[in-house]
């Protein structure tokens, strides 16, 4: 069986909705079938086959090739098998997946990740803003799996974020883990403004020392913390920099805080 | 059957089903590790009166652990799930969590789960942090000399506890020293734990007991000052029984410590006053496993 190739054959001069193509909703469908499902495009739907040329027959195994950052919801909700874009991604890729993974090439817009519940995205590019967030309205963001940035990330990365891990290996925007319930996000370059703004709980691992820190974060000292190399090493699965770091990283100093939230989250930072 | 001039008995050991789990305690070093490990297993020799039967199983080496520190993995057999879930509680917040620099995992994977940490949580009064690491949740409490890293719950088992053999020889001396080298031999062996002191215990038991109190009393009929008194067991020559008990996850895994313990004794032989093997066998009144030492050592 070959990769059920999906490759961009327009413009598209709105942006499209290709939640419809994952594997969960294209196992067992005919290629007739997958040509003729509709994917939202602006205020119209258009088939599949007007906007892919498809090739290939796994489901299991997806790949969108020449992808444009006007593809909205690549992933949506899925359970398993792999999604690979080849080129940028829209908005809300991953949004709500249960399992599997996805890998994209270029940089992704905003809201990926949001609410995902497992499974791995690996971003090669940049991510926007919202990154592993809730929806707007909603108060549960991320709460499982593991998302992957070699790029850097936007503003208000793991917005009432629950459970799992963000890994970004550039830079952080500011309002990093705002209003965060749970999980670990961790930054190997710099952070932006107000990091940890009305944090409940959770970690953040600052691989540099933030050049500010906001005051409502107290200084708890500097520590070797048991469940650091622990944390580092389930990373070694992923392609990630601070899976590498499980036998190194053992120093960090400790920050608790939102005191203005709860308080009960952490920024570690590495010394 | 003889093995180096020692007589081994056409008899049977008797085993009964425990449950059972193993966890992995790491610390700074492999001192404090064992410290650690030896509290927890401590008074841990016969569910007689203790409550469970523990053991250390072996020592670990940083690559074989969670965090990549020293550790010890010990082993827990009860006669049931809640007991045994009690006993391991109790006594890693007693001993492990107490323990400078010790952190506790779980050592067996098992679709049956007993809490581990999950309660111990609760010391860290409000200020203790959950993280789930690779599937699994951890606890982290801040203690006083850091933070006591704690899986929250660990495996439980089905397995098998009280294999036994005893070894009758001419002198207590001679008793003990191949007591001492069987349970060198059979600490190499995995998932099997020897409760008693030093893998030995002198006091053997019999079921039942002339007071109705009692559910288990002496051997008399391996107690060597008891042979003109009591329907003994024990030819002239034995001065001294010693036996060796055995709790393992499987009945293979105590074959094979069996084995592997008899053989060590039998290579000190008669020349060095090792009479006979024989087993602790109850006419089938303690439990469904039996271990036929001759078929084990065929």
């Amino acid at each position: 069986m070959a990769a059920l190739t999906f490759t961009l054959k327009i413009a598209p001069q709105q942006r499209v909705d290709v939640s419809p193509l994952t594997p969960d909703n294209l196992a067992g469908k005919s290629a007739t079938d997958i040509a003729a499902l509709p994917l939202q495009c602006g205020n119209r739907a258009l088939r599949t086959d007007e906007v892919f040329t498809i090739a290939g027959d796994d489901a299991a195994d997806i790949r969108l090739l020449k992808s444009s950052a006007k593809l909205d919801l690549i992933g949506k909700g899925m359970t398993s098998g792999s999604i690979t874009v080849d080129g940028d991604a829209g908005a809300y890729l991953g949004m709500q997946m249960k399992g599997g993974s996805i890998e994209v090439s270029g940089s992704v817009g905003a809201y990926a990740a949001c609410e995902m519940k497992n499974g791995v995205i690996l971003l090669r590019g940049h991510a926007g803003d919202f990154l592993g967030a809730a929806l707007p309205g909603n108060k549960k963001g991320m709460a499982g799996g593991v998302v992957v940035v070699k790029g850097n990330a936007g503003d208000r990365v793991g917005d009432h974020m629950r459970r799992g891990a963000i890994l970004i290996e550039g830079n952080a925007g500011g309002y990093l883990g705002s209003r965060m319930t749970a999980g670990t996000i961790a930054v190997a370059g710099t952070v932006g403004e107000h990091l940890g703004y009305a944090m409940n709980r959770g970690t953040l691992l600052l691989l540099q020392a933030p050049p500010l820190l906001p005051p409502t974060f107290n200084d708890c000292g500097s520590h070797t913390l048991g469940f650091l190399p622990l944390l580092l090493k389930s990373f070694k699965g992923v392609d990630s920099c601070f899976g590498g770091l499980a036998d190194s990283l053992k120093r960090v100093r400790r920050y608790a805080g939102d005191m203005a939230a709860m308080g009960k989250g952490e920024v570690l930072v590495v010394i | 059957m003889i093995i180096n001039g020692v007589q081994i008995d056409a008899t049977f050991a008797e085993a009964f089903p425990m449950k059972a789990t193993r966890v992995i305690i790491t610390a700074q070093n492999h001192k404090w590790a064992h410290i650690s490990a030896q509290a927890m297993t401590g008074f841990a020799t016969s569910v007689i009166a203790c409550g469970c039967e523990a053991g250390i199983e072996r020592e670990l080496a940083p690559s074989e652990t969670p965090d990549g520190r020293p550790g010890v993995s010990a082993m827990i057999f009860a006669m049931g799930g809640k007991g045994l879930a009690k006993q391991l509680e109790t006594r890693a917040g007693q001993c492990v969590l107490t323990s400078p620099t010790a952190a506790l995992f779980a050592g067996i994977d098992a679709p049956d789960q007993i809490p581990l940490g999950k309660n111990l949580r609760f010391f860290g009064d409000g200020f203790q942090i959950a993280k789930r690491i690779g599937g699994k949740r951890y606890w982290r409490v801040p203690v006083m000399d850091g933070e006591f890293l704690t899986e929250a719950t660990t495996g439980m088992v089905p397995a098998v506890g009280g294999g036994n053999f005893l070894i009758l020889a001419k002198s207590q001396p001679q008793a003990l020293a191949a007591c001492e080298v069987a349970i060198e031999a059979m600490r190499k062996v995995p998932n099997v734990i020897m409760p008693f002191p030093g893998g030995v215990v002198r006091s053997g038991s019999k079921v039942g007991s002339k007071y109705k109190a009692l559910n288990a009393s002496t051997n008399d009929a391996f107690c060597p000052t008891l042979k003109g008194q009591t329907r003994s067991d024990l030819s002239p020559e034995v001065e001294s029984v010693m036996e060796i008990v055995i709790d393992g996850l499987t009945k293979t895994d105590i074959d094979q410590a069996m084995r592997v313990g008899i053989e060590a004794a039998c290579s000190l032989g008669a020349a060095n006053g090792i009479c006979r093997i024989s087993a602790g066998n109850y006419g089938g009144k303690l439990g469904p496993f039996l271990f036929h030492l001759q078929e084990i050592m065929a």
